[in-house]
């Protein structure tokens, strides 16, 4: 293989740091709050840029969003990836992962891919999931949660985290490839990157142009609902176990209580 | 046509350097500054940043950039910490420019990329323990060229990034000899560290700015090539106006960063912290302080935005730079007096940034140039002579 074909998917999320609020359909307003590049996605995107600077390789960068959604496109390009495809669409709004997985996985086959990667979750939605139905979609193996990525030949291997340490997976190319923040730590653009992000291709497609029906995406194709929803309690103060004696069992007794032990 | 607001990549990289300072710098400073420690490791980042070779361009290791946004992101890093925001200022502002502005092609590319990329650190020492205001007629730092080489006998005071590990080069200004009006001709003189003659004394103990680099530098026959003079010999005194004139703007857009921090600081810990039931933003004695620190930052910050846009302009910029640096070193010693107020007991503790802020701010209104000085050009400008 010459040049690696990488795409990194991007999504924008809202500032976990400020306020978020529901629409009156029970989903995130995504208009309000500045948007940030999906904390994890970073990681995808430094890992996506050093395995193209390791072995030769060209990294697009490919985000489902408003058109808002373009800053964060800018800043993964300013970061140092080479060209944007933007799949920007109304009726894409409401997504939920299984279209969003549908929608990206056509952008994916029309812009073509040696190596997908993003991030193992977003701080929005948190469901985790689009990874493996984007390579299921795709036809291609996933190598979910790693915390390193080696590229060799025409295969992939990972460590993939585990509850007490790490798997190794392999798989061939093309494949999709899921990352944890353990993985690397995403550079800052320079102000160079900065300025040449402005110069670098962008592509806007529509689901027109990726020939998506609109009832499969969307609201309307969601495949999950949300029936109801309420506000998180606020904080309660908590319980001070008092050590005399006889702390360790009151802890314990706290926890049982709860089923955590 | 007047701007009110910064061109989108500037923006960005404000941005950009807002999430570093916030991420990178704020968890790590307070200990550091107990210590007294460089920070060699926010350096190397800050380098692959690219922020050291901000406004040099990229065929010398730079980004191509402007001083505008060197001064943007000093303000960003000033928000949390000081120190870290004097190395880059002093490296850039008084190392690299120099070097970029008056050095010789063959001086620039052997120094600039390594400089740019905040792998080395270049210093500039021109106060002298004799006087720094009065700096041409106090200098004692004689260089004479004997068979292809500068001795250089000498000290310098306060150089700021002259003894770090990473320190690669002190531009030194010398007397050189006596200009034909009977007055001192003064050159600057690149001399390497660890050249044979030249010897960095330990750290100063500081008030604040503890994790900068300080050092008193002496030389006793310090030998280095002819060809280490910066440029043009006799343009020394020259040379560093105009780098004193644009280092105003940096040091004022730092100043803007440290009052701005204040007002940060103070605003989260008003909604925070509760004195008879309730909590203390609600006293309009604490809301006025607050106002009034937002006012000065606000100030501050146009004074140096002001300056910076007739620097890129290329127009005449001197008065502008030294209201600059009045204004904002003002702010800045006013705004840690009024934020370690507003957090009581906890605003005298080194482990509150305000506390940092309170002993970082007093040297604004001394380092390059005293507010005396500014107050001196600006009535000078204005055609009022001595
Ligand atoms: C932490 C730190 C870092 C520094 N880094 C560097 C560096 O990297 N390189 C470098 O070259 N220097 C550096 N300096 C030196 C700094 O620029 C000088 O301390 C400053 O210019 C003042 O000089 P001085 O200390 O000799 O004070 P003096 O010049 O002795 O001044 C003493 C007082 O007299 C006042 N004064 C003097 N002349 C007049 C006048 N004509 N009218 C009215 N008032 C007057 C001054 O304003 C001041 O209040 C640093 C200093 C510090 C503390």
């Amino acid at each position: 293989m010459t040049t690696l074909n990488i795409v990194v998917c991007v999504k924008q999320v809202p500032d976990t740091a400020v306020e978020r609020t529901l629409t009156p359909e029970g989903t995130l307003d995504r208009e309000s709050p500045d948007g940030l590049i999906n904390e994890l996605d970073e990681y995808a995107i430094e890992e996506g840029l050093k395995i193209a600077e390791a072995h030769g390789g060209e990294v697009t960068i490919l985000s489902m969003g408003p058109a808002k959604a373009a800053d964060s496109v800018r800043k993964a390009l300013s970061m140092g990836a080479d060209k944007a495809v933007h799949v920007l669409d109304d009726g894409l709004a409401g997504s939920d992962a299984l279209a969003t997985s549908a929608a990206l996985a056509a952008a994916l086959t029309r812009v073509g891919f040696d190596l997908v990667i993003l991030g193992s979750e977003s701080t929005d939605a948190r469901t985790g999931v689009v990874p493996a139905m984007l390579a299921e979609r795709l036809g291609v193996p996933q190598l979910t949660l790693a915390a390193t990525v080696e590229v060799s030949g025409a295969g992939v291997t990972i460590h993939r985290l585990t509850e007490d340490g790490y798997a190794v997976v392999t798989g061939s190319l093309p494949a999709v490839v899921s990352v944890v923040e353990k993985i690397n730590e995403p550079r800052y653009p320079t102000f160079k990157g900065i300025m040449a992000a402005k110069k670098k291709p962008v592509r806007t497609l529509t689901l027109a142009d990726l020939a998506v029906d609109t009832g499969a995406v969307g609201l309307a194709g969601a495949a999950t609902g949300i029936a109801d929803w309420a506000a998180r309690p606020p904080r309660t103060a908590g319980v001070v176990v008092k050590d005399e004696g006889d702390g360790g069992s009151q802890v314990a007794g706290f926890l049982a209580e709860r089923k955590f032990i | 046509m007047i701007g009110y607001k910064l061109g989108d990549e500037h923006e960005e990289l404000r941005k950009s350097v807002e999430a570093f300072a916030r991420d990178v710098v704020a968890p790590v400073i307070g200990d550091l500054y107990e210590k007294g420690e460089f920070p060699y490791d926010i350096v190397a980042q800050l380098g692959r940043m690219g922020l050291f070779g901000l406004p040099v361009p990229e065929e010398y290791g730079g980004m191509g950039g402007d001083y505008l946004a060197l001064c943007l992101a000093l303000e960003e890093l000033a928000r949390v910490d000081s120190s870290v925001a004097i190395t880059l200022e002093a490296a850039v502002g008084l190392g690299i420019m120099p070097l970029y502005r008056f050095g010789t092609e063959e001086q620039k590319r052997q120094w600039l990329p390594a400089l740019c990329a905040g792998e080395r650190l270049a210093a500039f020492g021109l106060t002298e323990p004799g006087g720094g205001t009065d700096v041409a007629g106090a200098m004692k730092t004689r260089a004479r060229l004997e068979d292809g080489e500068w001795v250089i006998d000498g000290s310098k005071s306060f150089i700021t990034n002259s003894g770090t590990s990473i320190t690669a080069v002190v531009g030194v200004a010398a007397v050189t000899g006596t200009r034909p009006d009977g007055r001192p001709e003064i050159s600057t003189i690149l001399v390497p560290s660890g050249t044979p003659g030249f010897t960095v004394a330990p750290k100063y103990s500081k008030v604040g700015w503890s994790c900068s680099d300080t050092h008193e530098l002496s030389f006793a026959g310090c030998r280095v090539p002819a060809a280490n003079l910066l440029g043009e010999r006799g343009r020394g005194y020259a040379q560093f106006l105009r780098t004193l004139d644009e280092g105003r703007v940096a040091i004022a857009a730092l100043s803007t960063g440290l009052a701005q921090g204040c007002v940060d600081e103070s605003l989260a810990y008003v909604r925070d912290r509760t004195a008879f039931g309730g909590p203390i933003g609600r006293f309009q004695a604490l809301q006025f302080k607050i106002a009034d620190m937002e006012v000065r930052a606000h100030n501050a910050r146009l004074a140096w935005w002001h300056a910076a846009a007739k620097m890129a302009a290329g127009e005449p910029f001197k008065k502008e730079a030294a209201i600059a640096k009045l204004t904002a070193s003002n702010a800045a010693m006013d705004n840690a007096r009024d934020a370690t107020q507003i957090f009581g007991g906890y605003g005298f503790m080194n482990e509150f940034a305000v506390g940092r802020f309170y002993r970082d701010a007093k040297i604004l209104e001394i380092g390059e140039g005293t507010s005396e000085v500014q107050r001196m050009l600006i009535a000078r400008e204005l055609g009022l002579d001595a």
